[in-house]
């Protein structure tokens, strides 16, 4: 049960990529789950080189899905951003069939671990399993670092700015631009970070980022976009969804049940649960 | 009326080179290219109505077909109905099912409407690995003698090729026929701004749940046919998610929202994938490909190949539709 | 002359913000009635009540006497109630003529595809955009694209039509067009309400005038009555060209 809590943490942490950049462009950003699985590969090559602290690789892999996420913004994001919703569907949905496409070629299918094990802490007769407080320790930093950086720093408020209204924030003298390739940047960041973070947990496959992916976009339906505090909320409460339920349904089922949840709240709330108007 | 647009004629011309050739040749092998061809054509132009004309991206479009599949094959084989009842059941089934099911999610906008679309092909893949009556993950076979009723297995082959090409010609028929229609000037219209839409009295949710019930019909029969063909089917083979994201791309590739588009789009991909599946170094790269593919034609030319011949070639609009 | 549109007693909230609080006005027939009110008024959220766009939380709309509270803007077409939008909503892959078409397709008379566009033609010549017909709706000035809205709505043979600040962005010589198109429409039987900034405009055009501020309906009565009226003129004072304005017909 609290187990499902430390792994929502993560949940929430993946997504509010997803969510920052919906919330700030728009933009339905349909490579994030192949971003997960692109960082978990990036922790499980980077531990198995250098056999370092995940924990501490988690940094490297961030600041390379930030570079990463600059990319694909100029590469499938940045022309479509003024056409219909459709295009950038499409487009990043390129995208995440070129990355799965070169994954399965480099990783093929099969399963892959990242063999680090924290020890964990007991508390009367329960264990909790150290690899799961830290990735959730780690989520929750991240998740303070980046309201942090939102709400009092000027390139987050620029951020905030731009999602807010666009022309505005140009006529304020905003290069809207750098701000939405950096926003993106961030939330491929994001994304990779999280995946670096399930990596620790469980193992995995080049396909595994779908069902990150899947959770992603239930969390930010519930959450709301744009607020990380919240989409770590949801995350968590997700996470013990989850853990009530696992005991009595098999795995496989799961997905399905979340996808369910997922159309029910869009088709209740079909402007999401916060209300918030798309574009 | 409709035999008036030079389109209809050039449907038509196509539907004759897929008789004509195989039968000219007699070539076995060339029959089961083409049959390749004529679904393909078959889904993406029935794809086209959801995404060309109506503007919403239905990922998980190879549902209705593997669907189609399994209630044809469940029909011959178990309850041992003759093909062609059996087949046009399975496509009016499985477009009941698709209204009763787009009523609900298509009040879903846009985005949010392709997600689920991509959940609704898991949820029937997981439906159908589990439910009994049609071999759960084992999936049906067909017995020899479900073919005789066709005068055996060899007629049957090149039965259900006529019947395959027929239907392709439907689909591109209906194409054209609903874009000159009241109908598809709603439907762009919810394509261009459904706000305006339902503001100019478009009952959007009921039109786009028309269409997804509509654009369900054919390939379901499709499959019908395809899955008898084949003989057997299986949740795996029936439910590919990849064959959904190649109708797509082939789609895009042609030219969305376009009749002819569906067609050129099909053929000219089928060729290119026949190429990289044989080819040994390549065909590791299949989705690398179709994906780059996608995004150079989102990106650079979102019409397509025709919308390209539409730009060079005004006149064109009228004559290719 | 009979009443066309009754509203009663709306109220509209959207969280903690009270946009609509307790209007009721009538419109009759043949009449045009403007609604004027500072930035935030609520005037296009009360369109939006009446079009069927939002559903009031309290109050009545009832049209030609049948109760249409909460209809959806398709059924509200129907019944021939037509509107367009401040900013205006060109369905802009398709051309000018298909755009009316589609307003005279779905509107009143549900009209054939054929029919429709006789109808569209028709409607085209009378706002003066029929040389523009095949040209793609995103290739027009504001102007043109405004008068395709009006077009559009007036394809669907509309008994009310809803403008949402249609004189906005036009300059002199094009609102004085815009002005004149109006008068036609009342003149061929149709009812207008229009929201609308440009004063003189309001002035020249409304037979009768609402007022309304934070929601809530302040004043109601001709245009000079309107004009006169203190707290109306309060309301404005905070756009100091306005209450001039205001003022001037006093």
């Amino acid at each position: 049960m609290i187990d499902g809590v430390l792994v929502g943490a993560v949940y929430g942490l993946a997504a509010m990529g997803l969510s920052l950049i919906w919330g700030v462009m728009d933009v339905i950003n349909l490579t994030h789950g192949a971003m997960i699985a692109l960082g978990m590969f990036g922790m499980y090559l980077m531990f198995t080189a250098t056999a370092m602290n995940p924990y501490v690789l988690l940094l490297p892999v961030i600041a390379i899905g930030l570079v990463l996420g600059i990319v694909v913004y100029w590469m499938a994001v940045h022309r479509v951003l003024g056409r219909s919703q459709l295009m950038s569907l499409l487009s990043t949905f390129s995208v995440n069939m070129m990355v799965i496409g070169i994954g399965t070629a480099l990783w093929s299918t099969s399963p892959y671990n990242v063999n680090f094990t924290l020890p964990g802490i007991t508390v009367g007769a329960y264990t909790f399993t150290g690899n799961h407080i830290a990735a959730a320790s780690s989520a929750l930093i991240i998740a303070l670092a980046l309201e942090l950086f939102l709400y009092r720093t000027r390139p987050g408020r620029a951020i905030r700015a731009v999602a807010d209204n666009r022309e505005a924030a140009e006529l304020m003298g905003i290069s809207s631009t750098a701000v939405l390739a950096i926003a993106f940047g961030i939330g491929i960041a994001l994304a990779l970070g999280s995946g670096a973070l399930v990596s620790t947990l469980f193992p995995f496959t080049i396909l595994s980022g779908a069902v990150y992916q899947l959770k992603s976009f239930v969390v930010t339906v519930l959450a709301g976009l744009g607020k990380p505090l919240g989409a770590l909320a949801a995350g968590v409460l997700l996470g013990l969804l989850e853990g009530a339920v696992t005991p009595f349904i098999a795995v496989s089922w799961i997905p399905l049940i979340e996808f369910g949840l997922f159309v029910v709240v869009l088709i209740l709330f079909p402007r999401g649960i916060f209300g918030r108007a798309t574009a | 009326m409709i035999f008036k647009r030079p389109s209809f004629w050039l449907i038509l011309l196509i539907a004759a080179v897929f008789v004509y050739l195989p039968l000219r040749a007699e070539d076995a092998a060339m029959r089961e290219d083409m049959i390749l061809v004529a679904l393909a054509i078959i889904l993406v132009s029935n794809l086209n109505l959801m995404i060309g004309y109506t503007g919403y991206v239905n990922f998980g479009h190879i549902v209705f077909y593997g669907l189609g599949g399994y209630v044809g094959l469940y029909l011959v084989s178990v309850r041992g109905w003759h093909l062609p009842t059996a087949a046009l059941t399975a496509g009016v089934f499985v477009s009941i099912c698709a209204l009763l099911f787009g009523l609900g999610v298509l009040r879903l906008r846009g985005a949010y409407f392709a997600l689920a679309t991509v959940g609704i092909l898991q949820a029937v893949h997981a439906f159908v690995s589990n439910f009994d009556p049609w071999g759960r993950s084992t999936g049906m076979y067909l017995s020899f003698e479900a073919y005789e009723p066709l005068g055996g297995a060899m007629r049957a082959l090149w039965t259900t090729y006529y019947l395959v090409v027929g239907v392709m010609a439907l689909s591109l028929i209906l194409s054209l026929v609903i874009k000159r229609s009241k109908f598809g000037l709603g439907l762009f219209a919810i394509r261009e701004d459904e706000d305006a839409a339902v503001v100019l009295g478009i009952n959007a949710t009921v039109y786009k749940a028309i269409i997804y019930s509509v654009s369900a019909f054919l390939p379901a029969v499709a499959g019908a046919l395809m899955f008898y063909k084949n003989g057997m089917i299986d949740p795996s083979i029936a439910f590919e998610y990849m064959l959904s994201i190649e109708g797509i791309v082939m789609l895009m590739l042609g030219g969305q929202g376009t009749v002819v588009g569906a067609a050129l789009g099909a053929g000219l991909y089928e060729r290119l994938r026949s190429y990289l599946l044989t080819s040994p170094k390549l065909s590791n790269f299949h989705l690398v490909i179709a994906g780059g593919l996608l995004l150079v034609v989102v990106l650079f030319a979102s019409g397509g190949l025709i919308g390209w011949l539409y730009k060079f070639v005004p006149r064109s609009q009228e004559v290719v539709e | 002359m009979s009443v066309l549109l009754d509203v009663s007693g709306v109220s509209k909230r959207f969280g903690g913000l009270h946009a609509v609080s307790d209007v009721s006005f009538t419109i009759r027939e043949g009449e045009i009635l403007g609604l004027i009110g500072p930035n935030g008024a609520g005037k296009t959220t009360l369109f939006n009540i009446v079009n069927g766009v939002y559903k009031p939380d309290k109050g009545t709309i009832a049209f030609d006497g049948k109760d249409i509270t909460g209809l959806s803007p398709d059924k509200a077409v129907k019944l021939g109630l037509a509107r367009t939008h401040q900013i205006v909503k060109p369905l802009n892959g398709m051309s000018v003529l298909e755009n009316v078409t589609v307003g005279a397709c779905f509107g009143r008379e549900s009209l054939g595809l054929h029919a429709a566009r006789e109808t569209a033609l028709e409607v085209l010549k009378q706002v003066g955009l029929v040389e523009r017909a095949a040209s793609p709706a995103r290739s027009l000035t504001l102007a043109s694209k405004k008068r395709l809205e009006v077009a559009r709505a007036l394809a669907a043979k509309p008994r009310l039509l809803l403008l949402d600040e249609v004189l906005a962005g036009l300059n002199p010589t094009e609102v004085a067009q815009m002005i004149d198109l109006i008068r036609k429409v009342r003149d061929s039987g149709v009812s207008v309400f229009m929201i609308e900034h440009v004063m003189q405009a309001m002035m020249k055009l409304s037979d009768r005038i609402v007022v309304l501020n934070f929601g809530q309906k302040l004043a109601e009565g001709s245009p000079i009555e309107v004009a006169g009226d203190p707290q109306v003129i309060e309301a404005y004072l905070g756009d100091s060209e306005i209450a001039d304005k205001l003022m001037e017909k006093n």
